[in-house]
């Protein structure tokens, strides 16, 4: 399988299911490209693994694909694999790579059901930008008929804030958009803070769309949870200090990547909020405290 | 974090959406409750032989409590986070020597060995019993977000305080000096006025070291044991990674020039022998989070001799371990911390380092090595003024320097990006122990906003808890304060101005939120300061 059909097969399952994550058709890229290879030794598999996830995130740089490319990787290569065939072997891997997929597509279902018990009765909620993590757990309050209504912020330069405006309005949620500039003055009346991740680093902080930082000062300064949804895969071996810390190539879009030479020019569409203004991590694992997410990786990696 | 087909000493009737550690630690309390069992079922049959001596003696052992309790006490409150370590570990603790620093209380003739054991041994059912309890329970805990809490300790008795914080009480004293005298090492005097806060830990004179009362030749300490002691106390071997590299390799010369006496066996032998060299050592200088773990290591590599072992066999094995050791935790350690670190140095860099870390030099050098384009600030304080050191070793390389006392922190930090700092040792509660004047750095570097990164390696963590920088420290020789300029000693006389105390500290603890990440070894790479505890339990778990 080569680096076109890669590309093709990875824009195919985004088209064929927008809802899901980035990092989910991805894993099942890689799979498929597992199935494919011809590779004979389990290294040089292991070698075109890699290279698929970098050319993946050539086409989407977002954290989640790259982080969700590694712990697939991990996850397949961590049994012991004692077969001398490289087939058997590659069969077990499969196995558990199908494992790693469905057991990743429940975990949105996961984080869902953890969180929407903190969305009490008559809540107002200030949320971020599209996220689809929060969108289900909206949901899925809304399906336990609570009433609450939300606030969006519009989240320049895509405007991604009204999508998610109107998924909610469909959902018969009452949603007000607002200004990014405006999430100082809408705080005093919110109750909690939610938003979603593109990646969560070793820190326990996260990184997802610009505006993120702010929204997180401004309800530390206010005194309201600032609560994070997002899936397991999502974790990456990332420990930025501070904002100027985090790589370039998560900071800019793909394409952004490929044709400008001079970022200063650029503006970046993330930012990296630090785990001292986090409350709580809902992800499929549980519900984490920002020093609980390095607990987990650990375990995972060491 | 994906479990099922993972593990494979899971139980065959807890299958999915198990999380993996619980998994994990299930599988391996199953095997250690059978053995566990076995144990009982064995010490049930003693203990019903003895316990009607056992009640007899029971209200005069009542202060014996702590001598037995002590051992298995010591370790679940440190190990908080596990159940299974605790479980294994109170059967051999009373019996072989505790392997903290501990003292081992004076013989008290009057009470017989075997009433002792029993009672021991009737003190641990009781908390196996308990434990087994709260097992059933924690176990079925969906425990992922926090570290699993400490299981509820039913210990009658309180937790023993190690002899080198409670220097003014005259009980202690007394036991210090018995255990001394029954090793026949000379035990040094404190010197000089304590200021009150601190007259709990000792102090001592550089101008009278240990070397002075110890006969020469001794019988009773290595040469190279006393030479060892002689460099501590006079601080010509200092820093944690010198001090226990030392220590090791004067313990490598007892091993070679050691020889089993007839009808003894090496593994029990060795470990008594060296007891009266680490009091001596302490004596001199008092040991370090470093030397301790390197201690405990060298007695559990000597314990695990088979006895069927030959002598020279048992030696070269044991020199082997010694050496692997210092390779692996301390050089290669360095190595694999300085190839992290180098990914947190960028072009332009301005980086901050306080005092002589020798493995901040090691990274600072290596970075330079990759052509890394950055300067340093290294500050420095008195009465050591470690910082020229690491200022004489950063200029030879051809580092660009700058060199402020620490007075002058809050003027140079808006110019820093990054601070980098050595540790002693590392707590499990997340605090680091440094040398004094870290916090303070830390304190002002939170205040401006820069960075600050802690590097140290995993053999200095350590499973003590502190919060503060009074309760366990080191005084260090209060004359260092005194120094002579334009012709005038002003503090000359200091002893004889009755409400003047001169106060030496030697560490201060740093609170984990004023460091930003810890750059460690293990294939960890860079961790928060808060999973300090997660390393311990996981490093544990492993060995």
């Amino acid at each position: 399988m080569n680096e076109e059909e890669l590309v093709e097969y990875f824009r195919d399952q985004m088209r064929k299911d927008p809802d899901m994550a980035s990092a989910v058709a991805a894993i099942r890229t890689l799979l498929e490209f597992l199935k494919r290879d011809k590779g004979e030794t389990l290294l040089g598999l292991r070698e075109s693994l890699t290279s698929a996830t970098t050319c993946l995130t050539g086409v989407d740089s977002s954290v989640a694909v790259s982080s969700g490319g590694e712990l697939f990787l991990r996850f397949i290569s961590l049994t012991s694999l004692e077969h001398q065939d490289l087939s058997r072997c590659k069969k077990v891997m499969e196995e558990r790579g199908e494992l790693f997929l469905e057991k990743i597509s429940m975990s949105r279902a996961k984080v869902a059901k953890l969180c929407h018990t903190f969305i009490k009765d008559g809540a107002k909620i200030l949320t971020h930008s599209y996220s689809r993590v929060v969108l289900r757990v909206l949901e899925k309050a809304a399906g336990e008929k609570k009433r609450f209504s939300v606030y969006v912020t519009e989240s320049q330069p895509d405007a991604a804030g009204r999508q998610m405006a109107e998924a909610l309005r469909e959902l018969k949620v009452p949603v007000t958009v607002v200004l990014d500039a405006a999430v100082g003055y809408v705080l005093e009346k919110v109750d909690l803070v939610i938003v979603g991740a593109e990646g969560v680093v070793e820190s326990g902080g996260i990184i997802n769309k610009i505006g993120t930082y702010q929204m997180a000062l401004c309800s530390k300064a206010h005194n309201k949870p600032f609560y994070v949804v997002a899936e397991s895969f999502k974790f990456v071996r990332l420990y930025p200090l501070n904002q100027q810390d985090v790589p370039d190539k998560f900071k800019y879009k793909a394409d952004t990547l490929k044709t400008v030479e001079n970022f200063s020019e650029e503006h970046p569409v993330i930012d990296y909020t630090p785990p001292s203004l986090i409350t709580l991590l809902f992800t499929d694992l549980g519900v984490l405290t920002p020093s609980a997410v390095s607990d987990e990786l650990i375990k995972l990696y060491l | 974090m994906y479990p099922s087909i993972i593990c494979p000493t899971e139980g065959p009737d807890k299958k999915d959406d198990m999380q993996f550690d619980r998994a994990k630690s299930e599988g391996k309390e199953l095997t250690k409750e059978e053995k566990q069992r076995l144990r009982k079922e064995k010490k049930q049959q003693k203990k019903n032989k003895e316990k009607k001596d056992d009640k007899a003696s029971q209200e005069s052992e009542k202060e014996k409590k702590p001598l037995g309790s002590a051992a298995p006490a010591s370790q679940p409150p440190t190990q908080s986070t596990t159940q299974k370590a605790p479980s294994a570990v109170p059967a051999p603790a009373p019996v072989s020597v505790p392997a903290s620093e501990a003292p081992v209380l004076a013989d008290k003739p009057a009470k017989s060995k075997a009433e002792l054991k029993a009672e021991r041994r009737a003190r641990q059912e009781a908390e196996r019993a308990s434990k087994q309890g709260k097992k059933g329970e924690t176990g079925q805990q969906a425990a992922t977000s926090k570290p699993k809490a400490p299981p509820n300790e039913l210990q009658p008795v309180v937790k023993r305080l190690p002899e080198h914080i409670q220097v003014d009480n005259p009980d202690v004293l007394k036991k210090l000096a018995k255990k001394l005298e029954r090793q026949q090492i000379p035990l040094r005097m404190d010197y000089g006025y304590k200021v009150s806060l601190f007259s709990h830990l000792h102090q001592y004179s550089r101008k009278a070291p240990l070397t002075q009362q110890v006969s020469i030749p001794s019988t009773v300490i290595h040469p190279a044991v006393v030479r060892l002691g002689l460099q501590y106390s006079q601080g010509i071997v200092t820093g944690s990674n010198a001090r226990s590299v030392a220590l090791l390799h004067a313990f490598k010369q007892v091993i070679r020039d050691y020889t089993t006496p007839p009808n003894e066996e090496l593994s029990r032998d060795l470990v008594n022998k060296l007891k009266p060299y680490i009091s001596f050592l302490n004596q001199c200088r008092p040991l370090s989070a470093s030397m301790g773990n390197a201690i405990k290591y060298i007695k559990k590599e000597i314990s695990n001799i088979p006895s069927q072992c030959k002598e020279e066999e048992a030696k070269s094995k044991l020199l082997n371990c010694i050496e692997c050791y210092i390779n692996e935790k301390i050089i290669l350690a360095a190595k694999a911390i300085a190839k992290s670190a180098i990914e947190k140095i960028s072009d332009g860099d301005v980086i901050l380092i306080y005092g002589c870390s020798s493995l901040v030099n090691h990274i600072l050098c290596e970075a330079f090595e990759k052509s890394r384009k950055f300067r340093v600030i290294v500050v420095d304080s008195r009465p050591r003024l470690e910082g020229r050191e690491a200022l004489r070793r950063l200029v030879q390389k051809g580092i660009s320097c700058t060199y402020v006392l620490i007075s002058a922190v809050s003027y140079v930090l808006p110019e820093v990006s990054k601070v980098f700092l050595g540790a002693h040792a590392l707590l499990a509660n997340g605090y680091v122990m440094s040398r004094v004047g870290t916090s303070q750095i830390a304190l002002v570097a939170k205040a401006f906003n820069v960075p600050v990164l802690v590097c140290c390696e995993t053999y200095k963590f350590c499973e003590r808890v502190q919060t503060d920088s009074f309760v366990s420290n080191e005084l260090d020789d209060p004359d260092d304060l005194i120094v002579t300029r334009k012709g005038k000693t002003h503090l000359k006389d200091w002893q004889e101005v009755p409400s003047l105390g001169l106060l030496n500290l030697v560490y201060d603890v740093t609170p984990p939120d004023f460091v930003d990440l810890v750059i460690t070894d293990l294939g960890l790479g860079m961790i928060p300061c808060t999973s300090v505890p997660v390393v311990l339990r996981v490093k544990n778990v492993d060995q």
